[in-house]
């Protein structure tokens, strides 16, 4: 039985669960209409790209609101463009190994379609856009996974915070491109199990909030637990 | 007696304490000032007597100072918050000078030594001359300042210039300042007595010393009687309602009997409601904190319905009662209600009429947006995580990163 041995497999170095709470700072560079946003959006700091392109996802771990960036919803509410709010809108911040090439991305797209809807933007946006960037301080929590059961009911328990650290701030901010928890799945001193890692990874990619990433990471490892592995 | 922090276990995220005894660790022995203009009455001097005990609990050696001014100094800074806010107001070179005076004799007898300092609004903010050499001192501003009378931001502005940093409630509300600018939600008590549980006896007690009865569903506004609150907005609303459902509004708030506008709006309010049995006008004391919250509970919808707003607690007051919102589109009401989700935003009276409408059609849409809005207002708006926020930004001075 897969399940005996799942169980079984302890990690040669555990996992250590980490939680963290975002500083945000108002940078005082405001925008009221789509062109000054694109002019905004080159000059500020990468942090500030990342705060309204991640942050989302703390701010917002148990809900879902109209686009989960702050571009994309400012861009559909306030300034009246719900075309160029979808097309923000899709945007996979986890798709990126950079936040430079998510700013390109997201300039590209401003830039096109102010370029095809030129005489739109004389209008001022009813509420104005404040670039803020954040500061992530974060705190270990007392709680450590030694084994696929271990990690998957701290997975369960842990605050939105931690998940945020481990799978948002991690793989943009400490390893591009790869999130904590899949990176430990696979890891041969850790539970060395990279299908499961695998799928992990894909977890973030779905356009869940943190609450809907949770389940699904606590589903797979149940599948692998009881002897079968589960989808993403 | 459990620890005041264990007291929240139940009402926080689960971590929430842990995460906060971890970022409390950090900061052990650290000595930390508050400096405000009163004791008692305000939203601040409320504030602050919540939150100091749970700073001590955390290793955080807390003082709160108060200012001691003059009535003319008072009239000075009171002068000086509606200019910060908007409103145009005279303001002559011996208010300026009572000012600078009273500041000057208040960093004579105040005890301002601490590592971080946290100095309240602009009554204290010309203190920061005085600041001991090495402490950290942070200017949080709890007001709208967005769009004030230039002079008056003029006059103030050096000093807030001065600071380590400066912390504002809306990001919306920050000015254009030399100093990192922070912004730190405000929150509520789940504690307090507007806030805490109560059983159904306590809210039939209060309701029916109110004369208020829950034969209907009840739609409430909880504000005082000022034109940005728009009172007759929430009249027109609910007439706009009751042509096709059958309910009751009821809007309290205060005597405003020293507030001659208040006085005004209340005579206009009065006159557009008319005889109406189904409509109340309840004029309740500042400390009428348990009717609020009786009547929050009570209440089928809840409605703030501003046109003008700073923060707009009492939305996050009847979030956390599990009640839907339907609140005017400005101001903090804006990242307390998420269309559609923990409430409505509305720009019109026949917005809100269009939700409340909608909501009583539909009980369930109650229910579950009114347990959004709990979950939300949980996760955002509690006084624990006001203090994490506090912390992190002393954690991030003590890095020098400010």
């Amino acid at each position: 039985m897969k399940s005996s041995v799942n169980e079984d497999r302890r990690a040669i170095r555990p996992f250590q669960f980490v939680s963290c709470m975002e500083l945000r700072e108002v940078l005082g560079k405001r925008a009221t209409d789509v062109p000054r946003l694109l002019e905004l959006m080159e000059e500020v700091p990468s942090d500030s790209i990342y705060y309204h392109t991640h942050s989302y996802y703390l701010r917002h771990a148990y809900a879902q609101t109209l686009y989960p960036n702050d571009f994309a919803t400012w861009a559909a509410l306030y300034a009246h463009d719900r075309i160029l709010g979808e097309r923000l809108g899709v945007l996979d911040p986890f798709a990126y190994l950079s936040i430079e090439a998510l700013r390109q991305d997201v300039i590209a797209i401003i830039d096109d379609h102010l370029s095809h809807h030129p005489s739109v933007y004389r209008i001022m946006g009813a509420e104005p856009f404040d670039f803020v960037r954040s500061y992530v301080i974060e705190a270990p929590l007392d709680r450590q996974a030694w084994t696929l059961s271990e990690f998957r009911n701290a997975v369960q328990e842990v605050e939105a915070g931690a998940l945020y650290f481990h799978l948002c701030e991690a793989r943009m901010r400490k390893t591009p491109g790869f999130d904590d928890f899949s990176h430990w799945l696979s890891a041969h001193d850790g539970l060395n199990m990279p299908e499961l890692a695998a799928q992990v990874q894909r977890v973030v990619r779905l356009g869940l909030n943190l609450d809907g990433m949770r389940a699904r990471i606590v589903s797979l490892c149940d599948g692998e637990l009881k002897g079968y592995g589960g989808t993403p | 007696m459990a620890e005041l922090l264990e007291q929240y276990r139940a009402v926080t995220p689960p971590g929430t304490i842990e995460f906060l005894r971890q970022l409390g660790k950090r900061l052990e022995g650290t000595r930390m000032l508050h400096v405000n203009s009163t004791r008692y009455g305000g939203g601040v001097a409320e504030m602050l007597h919540r939150l100091l005990p749970l700073f001590d609990e955390l290793g955080i050696q807390t003082r709160w100072e108060v200012m001691v001014g003059s009535d003319a100094f008072y009239q000075t800074t009171k002068s000086f918050h509606n200019a910060l806010q908007g409103t145009s107001q005279h303001i002559t070179k011996g208010m300026f000078d009572a000012y600078l005076e009273t500041n000057r004799d208040n960093a004579q007898h105040l005890n301002l030594d601490a590592d971080v300092a946290m100095i309240h609004d602009p009554q204290p903010a010309a203190l920061i001359g005085s600041r001991p050499s090495g402490a950290r001192w942070l200017w949080r501003c709890h007001i709208d300042v967005s769009t004030p009378q230039p002079a008056v931001w003029q006059f103030l502005r050096p000093f807030v210039s001065q600071y380590d940093a400066a912390i504002v409630s809306l990001q919306k509300f920050a000015r254009r300042l030399p100093v990192p600018q922070f912004i730190v939600y405000p929150s509520i008590d789940p504690l307090s007595d507007k806030n805490r549980e109560l059983t159904q006896e306590e809210i039939t007690s209060v309701l029916e010393k109110l004369n208020v009865p829950t034969d209907k569903p009840i739609l409430l506004q909880v504000s005082r009687f000022d034109r940005f609150k728009d009172p007759l907005g929430v009249v027109a609303a609910y007439r706009i309602v009751k042509q096709s459902h059958d309910c009751r509004l009821v809007l309290a708030g205060g005597t405003a009997t020293d507030d001659p506008e208040g006085t005004a709006v209340l005579a206009e309010v009065q006159e557009a409601v008319g005889v109406d049995p189904d409509v109340q006008i309840l004029l309740l004391p500042p400390t009428a904190n348990l009717e609020i919250n009786a009547l929050q509970r009570a209440a089928t919808i809840i409605i703030q319905k501003s046109i003008r707003e700073g923060f707009g607690l009492t939305v996050t007051e009847a979030m956390w009662k599990g009640k839907p919102v339907i609140g005017g589109d400005t101001g903090g009401i804006t990242v307390q209600l998420i269309h559609g989700y923990t409430g409505y935003t509305v720009n019109s009276p026949a917005g809100a009429a269009f939700y409340i409408k909608r909501l009583l059609n539909e009980p369930e849409q109650i229910e579950a947006i009114g347990r959004q809005a709990k979950e939300f207002a949980r996760n955002r708006f509690l006084i624990t995580r006001h203090v994490q926020d506090y912390l992190g930004v002393m954690i991030h001075l003590a890095q020098g990163k400010a």
